[in-house]
């Protein structure tokens, strides 16, 4: 019995959220409640067979714990062969071009590449001229397009089961997002996915860390934390890039901390409901005091959890459907 | 269903004749599994599962034992959603939960129709991941033919071996408001 209308899967890669409908968005979205029973089993095997026999290669160019283990345990959990390069290990600092390196990890059968550059626009280069199915997990200050999926599931499943509406949307629903939006894929994702779903989002920081232009994108902006806070649902605080500190983009730690913190004392301009989330690693007690993330209204470690899952979602939608594009 | 077509549809089982082939099913179970306390029922979503909740209370009628019911969604574990062009799992009916251990139980699986057996084989692969049963056994409702795997049903209601141009459609009171099997046939003119 087919209740809604079903979208099919028919893209060959990931890249970003910007070039995703909806409806994609959401059939991504609903694929994975199935993939987080899976990791909450009680049973022996923590495990699915859909992606068995298949090559999963995480491909970082960049540091990353949270994201690269996320993206291996999601293809373990699938029964994937998964397999880890990184660029110091890699015959990238022998010169060899992002090109030459894939087509021969290619050569080696591999369906999946989750590739993470610090070039924007590198997973889309790769994705166009070669076969494999490419998942974006970063890419400079482009997208991270998994982490705002990850976001916006947290999102949903918290509205679900704090009202008695077990299909509750996004619609409506407002998301402030709290500091440096400018440097940040993640901020850009999040813009993305959220307005698509109809969320009303509002970028909060100090200027300099707010992209010109950023109403553009579908956003309100202010400076203030009263006013970004005064009727958010969700508060996603931004991790600080301190290696930008120093180039003169805000005065002082000190003065972003009692201006821009998300803490007992700012949370006082929220609503009682408001939820926190950061998309890590947190900078404890610089964007978000140590009581709020290990606090009841902080959803830091579901994200990570349903980060497993709706990167068990994406890759199970790239490899077994039949894409129509190619 | 192609509009050109004629449809003729036929009775195959009635609200009554479902309760008659129930119960005798329920009998089966009894007489075939004489430690009733180790079996557990496990229904393979969406039909399968009213079957087995219903069973369960037949078999508590007569033996005042009821097996505990599950639910199984064997989406995940299926060899064809690669075939099916997408791989849509969303979770539009509903997904696995049960509450007990199956370890050293009899297992009763229980599905509305066997045709292929590939669902069947496909909640085998799913039941093992959760746990090593004592034995599976299977109960179907109907057994329409053209199987493609080993598998046979333990417990059976009624058997139609449909043509290419047949298809049996199950209606359950749980799930369709009615209790009605039919078969139908494309006529082409």
């Amino acid at each position: 019995m087919e209740q809604a209308a079903p979208t099919f899967w028919t893209k060959k890669d990931l890249i970003g959220i910007r070039e995703l409908s909806r409806g994609e968005i959401e059939l991504i979205l609903d694929t994975a409640p199935q993939f987080l029973a899976v990791s909450k089993r009680i049973s022996r095997i923590k495990r699915v067979p859909l992606l068995q026999g298949r090559l999963v290669v995480n491909w970082f160019h960049e540091p990353s714990t949270r994201t690269r283990t996320s993206f291996e345990l999601a293809a373990k959990r699938l029964s994937a062969d998964t397999l880890s390069m990184t660029a110091s290990s890699s015959s990238h600092v022998k010169g060899e071009t992002l090109h030459d390196t894939l087509a021969n990890i290619e050569a080696m059968h591999a369906d999946i590449i989750v590739l993470r550059h610090s070039c924007a626009g590198a997973p889309h280069m790769l994705a166009a001229d070669h076969s494999s199915h490419i998942i974006n997990a970063g890419d400079g200050r482009h997208e991270h397009p998994t982490q705002a999926l990850l976001d916006a599931f947290t999102m949903r499943l918290a509205l679900r089961e704090n009202s008695a509406n077990k299909d509750a949307t996004l619609d409506g629903v407002n998301v402030a997002l709290i500091g440096d939006v400018e440097h940040s894929r993640v901020a850009r994702s999040n813009i993305f996915a959220l307005t698509k779903l109809g969320a009303k989002v509002t970028v909060c920081g100090p200027v300099a860390l707010l992209p010109a232009q950023v109403e553009k994108l579908g956003v309100r902006a202010t400076t203030s934390l009263k006013e970004a806070l005064c009727d958010a649902d969700f508060i996603y605080a931004l991790r600080i890039q301190r290696e930008r500190q120093g180039k003169g983009l805000f005065p002082s730690l000190r003065e972003y901390v009692k201006l821009f913190r998300i803490d007992r004392d700012s949370l006082r301009f929220a609503p009682d409901h408001a939820l926190v989330l950061h998309p890590g690693p947190i900078n404890r007690d610089l964007e978000l005091s140590t009581e709020i993330a290990d606090g009841s209204r902080s959803l830091v470690l579901q994200q990570v959890t349903n980060g497993v899952a709706i990167r068990m979602a994406v890759m199970h939608l790239l490899a077994n459907s039949q894409s129509r594009q190619l | 269903m192609d509009r050109n077509n004629d449809v003729e549809s036929t009775v195959v089982m009635d609200a009554s004749a479902m309760a008659a082939t129930l119960n005798s099913m329920a009998m089966a179970v009894v007489n075939g599994n004489p430690e009733l306390e180790s079996l557990v029922l496990l229904g393979i979503l969406r039909r399968g599962e009213p079957l087995a909740k219903r069973l369960s209370a037949l078999i508590e009628q007569t033996t005042g034992i009821a097996p505990p019911v599950g639910a199984l969604s064997t989406t995940l574990y299926r060899d064809d959603l690669h075939a099916r062009s997408s791989a849509n799992v969303a979770s539009r009916s509903g997904e696995t939960y049960f509450d007990f251990s199956l370890e050293g139980r009899t297992v009763l699986l229980v599905d509305d129709v066997i045709s292929a057996g590939r669902t069947i084989r496909a909640a085998m692969g799913e039941i093992m991941d959760y746990g090593r049963p004592k034995r599976i056994q299977l109960a179907c409702l109907i057994d329409r033919g053209g199987r493609e795997l080993p598998i046979q049903a333990d417990y059976l209601g009624y058997i139609v071996h449909t043509t290419a141009d047949e298809w049996i459609s199950v209606q359950l009171q749980e799930v369709d408001g009615e209790d009605l099997i039919l078969l139908h046939e494309r006529c082409d003119k």
